[in-house]
């Protein structure tokens, strides 16, 4: 079983909420962010998400774009989060999700890219600019180097198309639970348990929802429907604050303890 | 020589549509709207209609006898975009791609503009159709183009102002993709030039066509034969691919594309994608880009703010792939002495974008010899940027 496969079936057999965090990579820097992604992990994050930086990260938010520059400004590309992630393997249990627009991957070229993705353990890859249509040959690269590819599904995407991504996905569906860019939001937008109704009716594959989650409350709702909620500019708000300050990890782990504790408490209730 | 892109939108190698998920469906709506209204004669005929009452087209072909005779060489004709409502070739796209938002019952319109042509003319066309208009422009270019900011503005739109990345052209693209991305439900991405995801690459160059098709008649006309060579500059490449398209199957006219070399081609100081760039994906399209090892988008410059973006219309760098059109650059210093001949020798300001055009012109005039004919697509005029030139020329 691979390992994304390992965190759901985990997930569903304890019967509680799943929890998969987003960071950039090298944001605040490349040393503190490996101690990040080691933190994450001990908090009991199921899935860790690693986001490469970009110049222009269009379907970000403000958070995330500030997370890229930062990351960019301290040395930050494809090739630092791969060999970050190589180093950080195997002292991380969660599986690892290579989250990238197109270009840095097709830059360093497909096949070069799946290598040494597959070399460095990464479990999984979503490119959030390469819909289905685009996304032919890397998905089976991908394949073959035993790597998952990881599709986003929106409000907007009809059923026909949800049903072309459920085939060609693998390891879990990523719903976006409303329109617009990534960032944090006050709550959990109304069409979301309805968009993971749809892809239910075409799918078995775990669901991870995305995109406006940042407090616990959101996450136990969210996965009252979903196999798991998606952390991500709250989380790096958390990263940005906490600066250059001697207690980041800490807080980091604090924060999503914090999210998880009110997901455990929902499972028991 | 197959001249539509395949059904995924593909130019070859280049083009496609590479957008976030949440724009897949929308850009897929508005591929079967366009469709549909190409075909639809009512449609032209309201278009038409505008552009001849409103815009003021046809748009004059002119011999410029003094410029030819100082550049010593093929006669040199220009295609005077320039004298257009709003004065650029930019409006001819604006209005065709506003009515289409109308039609689909889309009220809230919003564009980027790099020179403040594109969105003055988006600005223009959604005050005459009563549409809702969001311009998104970046920074620096709010400042070098102070004068298209406040037009913008008197036409009732709203400028808003983008200080991400290089607060240029594609910073405010990127921009208005956010906007889109969130508001798509009543919103129409009202895209300046030939670039983005299918079907804007096709539909901004069949909407800007109309320059070849009625400069193909008039060249024709005042000289008896097809030009030697057809000159435009590139920054996404719409007033080019506007000017080449009427002449693609003519295999004896050279199309030749002018990029802006800038200061020189070192890494930040042009935006001459076929001179430093390689293929890459950016803002929804495959195509050349000016991008480092990493394959982050590289910072531009061009003394013309509608020429300084990083990528090139998939369908331009199709057509040098397959040899069909050449490209070639030409610095700020030559466009700038190019706006000041044009002005002194033919009473014409030219923008400085079209200046790349010009100096171009003037630079293989001589070799080409005095039986060339050379058409150069003047795409706009150079009000908007009389107070850059007067900066450079103080410093100089």
């Amino acid at each position: 079983m691979s390992r994304i496969a390992g965190a759901f079936a985990r997930i569903r057999s304890e019967a509680r909420p799943g929890l998969v965090t987003y960071t950039t990579a090298g944001d605040p820097d490349l040393p503190r962010s490996a101690e990040i992604l080691m933190a994450l992990d001990r908090a009991g994050a199921d899935i860790l998400e690693v986001g490469v930086p970009f110049s222009d990260p269009l379907a970000d938010g403000p958070v995330i774009q500030r997370a890229s520059e930062r990351a960019l400004a301290a040395g930050g590309s494809l090739r630092a989060a791969l060999s970050m992630i190589e180093k950080l393997r195997p002292r991380i249990l969660a599986p690892i999700v290579v989250f990238s627009y197109a270009n840095p991957l097709l830059r360093l070229g497909l096949d070069a890219f799946a290598r040494q993705a597959a070399g460095a353990g990464v479990d999984g890859v979503l490119a959030l600019d390469l819909p289905i249509e685009e996304a032919g040959g890397f998905r089976e690269t991908l394949a073959s180097a035993g790597i998952d590819t990881i599709f986003l599904l929106s409000p907007t995407t009809t059923d026909s198309r949800l049903r072309r991504a459920a085939e060609l996905g693998s390891g879990f569906l990523y719903g976006i639970s409303r329109l617009g860019v990534t960032g944090a939001r006050a709550r959990v937008a109304s069409g979301a348990e309805a968009l993971v109704g749809r892809i239910r009716a075409h799918s078995a594959m775990p669901i991870a929802l995305g995109f406006g989650i940042s407090r616990p409350e959101h996450v136990a709702e969210v996965c009252a429907y979903a196999d798991a909620a998606v952390v991500g500019s709250a989380l790096v708000s958390v990263i940005a604050e906490g600066g250059r300050r001697p207690d980041l990890i800490t807080r980091v782990e604090h924060y999503v303890q914090w999210l998880r504790g009110a997901s455990a408490l929902n499972a028991h209730a | 020589m197959r001249r539509d892109p395949d059904r995924r939108g593909y130019f070859g190698e280049f083009g496609g549509r590479y957008v976030p998920e949440t724009l897949v469906e929308p850009v897929e709506a508005l591929e079967r709207a366009y469709f549909e209204v190409r075909d639809d004669p009512a449609f032209g005929a309201e278009l038409d209609r505008l552009l001849k009452h409103y815009v003021g087209r046809p748009t004059p072909v002119y011999e410029a006898a003094r410029l030819t005779e100082a550049a010593g060489g093929a006669r040199i004709f220009l295609k005077r975009e320039d004298l257009t409502h709003t004065g650029a070739h930019k409006i001819n796209n604006a209005l065709g791609q506003a009515l289409l938002a109308a039609r689909m019952g889309k009220r809230r319109i919003v564009a980027e503009t790099g020179a403040g042509q594109h969105g003055v003319a988006s600005a223009t066309a959604c005050a005459l159709l009563g549409l809702e208009c969001h311009v998104y422009m970046g920074a620096e270019d709010m400042d070098r183009q102070a004068l298209n900011v406040f037009r913008m503005r008197l036409l009732g739109a709203e400028v808003c102002r983008v200080d991400a990345g290089s607060r240029t052209l594609k910073d405010a693209i990127n921009e208005a993709m956010r906007d889109w991305v969130t508001n798509v439900s009543d919103t129409y991405y009202l895209l300046g030039s030939v670039l983005g995801p299918h079907p804007y690459p096709l539909m901004v160059r069949e909407l800007q066509s109309v320059i070849g098709r009625e400069a193909r008649g008039q060249i024709v006309e005042l000289t008896g034969r097809l030009p030697t060579a057809i000159v435009a500059c590139v920054g996404g490449g719409s007033n080019a691919m506007g000017v080449f398209d009427a002449f693609m199957e003519d295999r004896g006219v050279r199309l030749i594309g002018v990029e802006a070399g800038g200061e020189e081609i070192l890494r930040g100081r042009h935006a001459a994608r076929f001179a430093g760039g390689s293929t890459g994906v950016l803002q929804g399209t495959r195509t050349f880009v000016l991008q480092d090892d990493n394959g982050n988008i590289e910072p531009t410059h061009s003394i013309s703010a509608g020429l300084d973006y990083a990528a090139v219309g998939p369908e331009h760098a199709w057509l040098r792939a397959m040899g069909r059109a050449e490209y070639a650059y030409v610095t700020d210093g030559e466009a700038l002495a190019a706006f000041q001949t044009l002005a002194r020798l033919e009473g014409i300001l030219p923008a400085l974008e079209s200046a790349h055009a010009i100096a171009y012109a003037q630079r293989i005039a001589g070799e080409l010899g005095p039986s060339a004919i050379l058409l150069v697509n003047l795409s706009g005029r150079g009000d908007k940027d009389v107070h850059t030139v007067e900066k450079q020329l103080a410093k100089a």
